[in-house]
């Protein structure tokens, strides 16, 4: 049972090359917590300080009640999935199991126990007796989550642990450890995790919460459905979602309402929306909108914008279209059911964004302003 | 095209051309024999050539020491195990048991304690950072370059006013405190080539780093050490100038030495015996290489862990 605090969390390393710059954040008891990024975004850095492999230069970390900074990776109640496993090569599973115990002292009966139950809950007991070169990609990771859970520790710690696994394997395992969450959860046992991924998806799909990070900074924490619908600035925005969002310059313009001038096309917006933008009149903004909140309009509809079709990609269930609006790149999702060809006449497309869905954010700060309770 | 060409126009039998195809299949397959036999007749005499010495050392152990400079050839006209049980005895109280005994008191804890002082530099070289790292890894490699009579002198005043002189500390104390660098610099070699990620998950269950380097990075350097200990095994066997240097008694002399101490006699030298000798001082390090090989070259060609 214990919560993760970090505060002003900072990592200078000897070349004066600061890789984390004093980023603060809360996993609650039994959370889920995604670090997500793109590389090099200190997102494993933050695990390892986590973890205590990576000394801490600034700031806090907090296991429970306890402060950890300085205390050996041991010692701090926390266990961790690596990359590429990391089993040990010359012991048999069984005893890559049960290491941590047996550096613990802990009586034989206890470990055999321990071992046994963990090797039930991974299926892993058909391989107890074998070296881990003679396991598979995906053994071998069941394996060192096995290594993790027989600790019974306070945070559970994943760094990219899925990387390694083909497409398949990956989405198995990537239930199979959200469901070993919820077991244990429900079991009273404690189950806060720090999960580090490059990949959005596993991020979405995995974590109670998300935190994005980028250049040593958080850029954003919340839950996935807030993330999705409601980005806080243009790199959580582009981050999240697949594929990306489209971002484009434009030119907010007062004319009545608060209007949106794109590639020479105006865009005017409703009330709800230009009430909470009128602060940032006339200002060059990046406006932005995902390809499914992108629909074709009928050629006649007023308050959309036209571009040339350049290619279009089937995906089955929907259907790519990628638009040219006078230089500026847009990619519309349309599901296949509706999808009419005889909507695009001479390449010509007209599209309509769906203004509940559309972003604004300031080109300076790169802040989103466009949502609602937060102008 | 061409080929499709002759066929059509002069459409030979089916059967022609699989003889055809046979005999171009038979000249290859000879020209290949004839080559695979000149390459192995090569090959099989300048190994002949190289091994010629070691061969005639064999049969010259076996020989009457008048026939040794009689008869060229290595086969013994009248074998005999004389050269053995007469050398064995050596002209001094001591036969070549005390000798064979005192080369394996020096060799075994100096191989010992190269392979533990030499496990536990390079461990700290190759994952700590440390103030003076640089430094100390430059000197380590200096040591290395430098050759081994430049220290004799000094060493040797060191020892001798430590008064360890006649004893065989000086023969095992450099070698405790990881004297030797070369042993140093191939085990940071090796270490450099193993992941981290094994002892970072040894240290996330718990262990301390001592129980790393010991559960954890001395399993996953096994070639490595075997080679060193191999190596200091045979360099040890060989060496003659140490047990010279260090040793003035009969009694705690080495196979090296002894052998040496057959030929100081002064009769005519009974070549047989030490030929005889020698043989059986090449024994016990091409037994323990051959038992090794596979872990020796496993350990010399670095970087052999894979994950």
């Amino acid at each position: 049972m214990a919560r993760l605090q970090i505060r002003n969390l900072e990592k200078v390393y000897g070349n004066a090359f600061k890789a984390v710059h004093g980023i603060s954040l809360d996993v609650a008891d039994g959370e889920f917590m995604v670090l997500v990024g793109p590389s090099g975004c200190a997102k494993s850095t933050t695990l390892r300080m986590i973890a205590g492999l990576e000394t801490v230069t600034g700031g806090e970390i907090r296991i429970g009640e306890r402060i950890v900074n300085n205390l050996p990776p041991g010692q701090r109640g926390v266990s961790m999935v690596f990359q590429n496993y990391a089993l040990y090569p010359h012991m048999k599973v069984r005893n890559n199991l049960a290491f941590g115990l047996k550096l613990k002292r802990r009586p034989k009966p206890e470990i055999e126990e321990a071992t046994r139950a963990v090797a039930r809950i991974l299926e892993i007991d058909p391989l107890l007796e074998r070296l881990p070169k003679q396991l598979s990609g995906g053994q071998a990771q069941r394996v060192a989550v096995g290594r993790a859970l027989i600790k019974k520790p306070d945070v559970f710690l994943f760094d990219e642990p899925l990387s390694n696994l083909d497409a398949k394997l990956r989405a198995s395992m990537r239930v199979r450890i959200t469901d070993l969450h919820k077991r244990l959860k429900r079991e009273g046992q404690s189950s806060t995790v720090v999960y580090v991924t490059h990949d959005q998806t596993e991020a979405m799909t995995m974590g109670d919460r998300i935190c994005v990070m980028k250049d040593g900074r958080i850029m954003q924490v919340a839950d996935p459905v807030t993330l999705y619908n409601r980005p806080a600035n243009a790199f959580v925005a582009g981050f999240i979602g697949s594929p990306e969002m489209n971002l484009i310059e434009g030119t907010l313009g007062v004319d009545g309402g608060i209007n949106l001038c794109v590639a020479g096309q105006t865009l005017a917006f409703g009330e709800a929306l230009g009430a909470r933008l009128e602060t940032h009149g006339r200002r060059t903004v990046l406006f932005g909108v995902r390809p499914q909140h992108l629909r074709i309009a009928a050629p006649d509809e007023a308050n959309a914008l036209e571009g040339h079709v350049s290619h279009i990609e089937f995906m089955g269930h929907e259907v790519y279209l990628h638009v040219d609006i006078a230089g500026i790149r847009l990619v519309v999702v349309v599901p296949s059911e509706q999808y009419r060809p005889e909507d695009i006449r001479d390449d010509r497309i007209r599209l309509a964004p769906r203004e509940t869905a559309v972003h604004i954010f300031d080109r300076e700060t790169e802040r989103n302003v466009s949502l609602a309770g937060n102008a | 095209m061409a080929e499709q060409f002759t066929v059509h126009t002069t459409t030979p039998s089916e059967a022609e051309i699989e003889r055809e195809r046979a005999r171009t299949l038979a000249e290859g397959r000879r020209k290949h024999a004839v080559s695979s036999a000149v390459r192995y007749a090569i090959l099989a005499g300048v190994g002949f050539l190289m091994l010629y010495p070691l061969i005639w050392l064999i049969g010259a152990s076996f020989k009457e020491n008048a026939e040794i400079f009689a008869n060229p050839g290595f086969i013994p006209e009248e074998p005999t195990l004389d050269g053995y049980i007469k050398g064995w005895q050596t002209s001094t109280p001591y036969t070549f048991a005390t000798f064979f005994w005192n080369t394996f008191l020096i060799i075994l804890p100096k191989v010992i304690g190269t392979a533990i002082s030499c496990t536990a530099v390079a461990y700290g070289f190759a994952r700590f950072e440390f103030p003076g790292k640089r430094i100390l890894f430059a000197t380590v490699i200096a040591t290395l370059l430098l050759p081994n009579v430049v220290t004799r002198i000094p060493q040797y005043l060191l020892f001798r006013d430590l008064g360890w002189l006649d004893t065989f500390l000086p023969l095992w104390v450099p070698s405790a405190f990881a004297g030797d660098a070369f042993f140093v610099f191939m085990l940071i070699q090796f270490l450099r080539a193993i992941p981290r990620d094994m002892e970072e998950a040894a240290r996330v269950d718990g262990a301390n780093t001592w129980q790393t380097l010991v559960f954890i990075v001395v399993p996953m350097l096994a070639p490595a050490l075997i080679s060193v200990c191999l190596f200091q095994f045979m360099w040890t066997m060989n060496d003659f100038l140490g047990p010279l240097i260090y040793l003035s008694s009969v009694e705690k002399y080495p196979v090296s030495l002894a052998l040496k101490l057959s030929i100081d006699t002064t009769e005519a030298f009974q070549w047989n015996r030490i030929l005889a000798m020698s043989v059986l001082a090449l024994v016990p390090a091409l037994t323990v290489f051959f038992l090794a090989q596979k872990y020796f070259i496993e350990g010399i060609s670095t970087g052999g862990l894979k994950g």
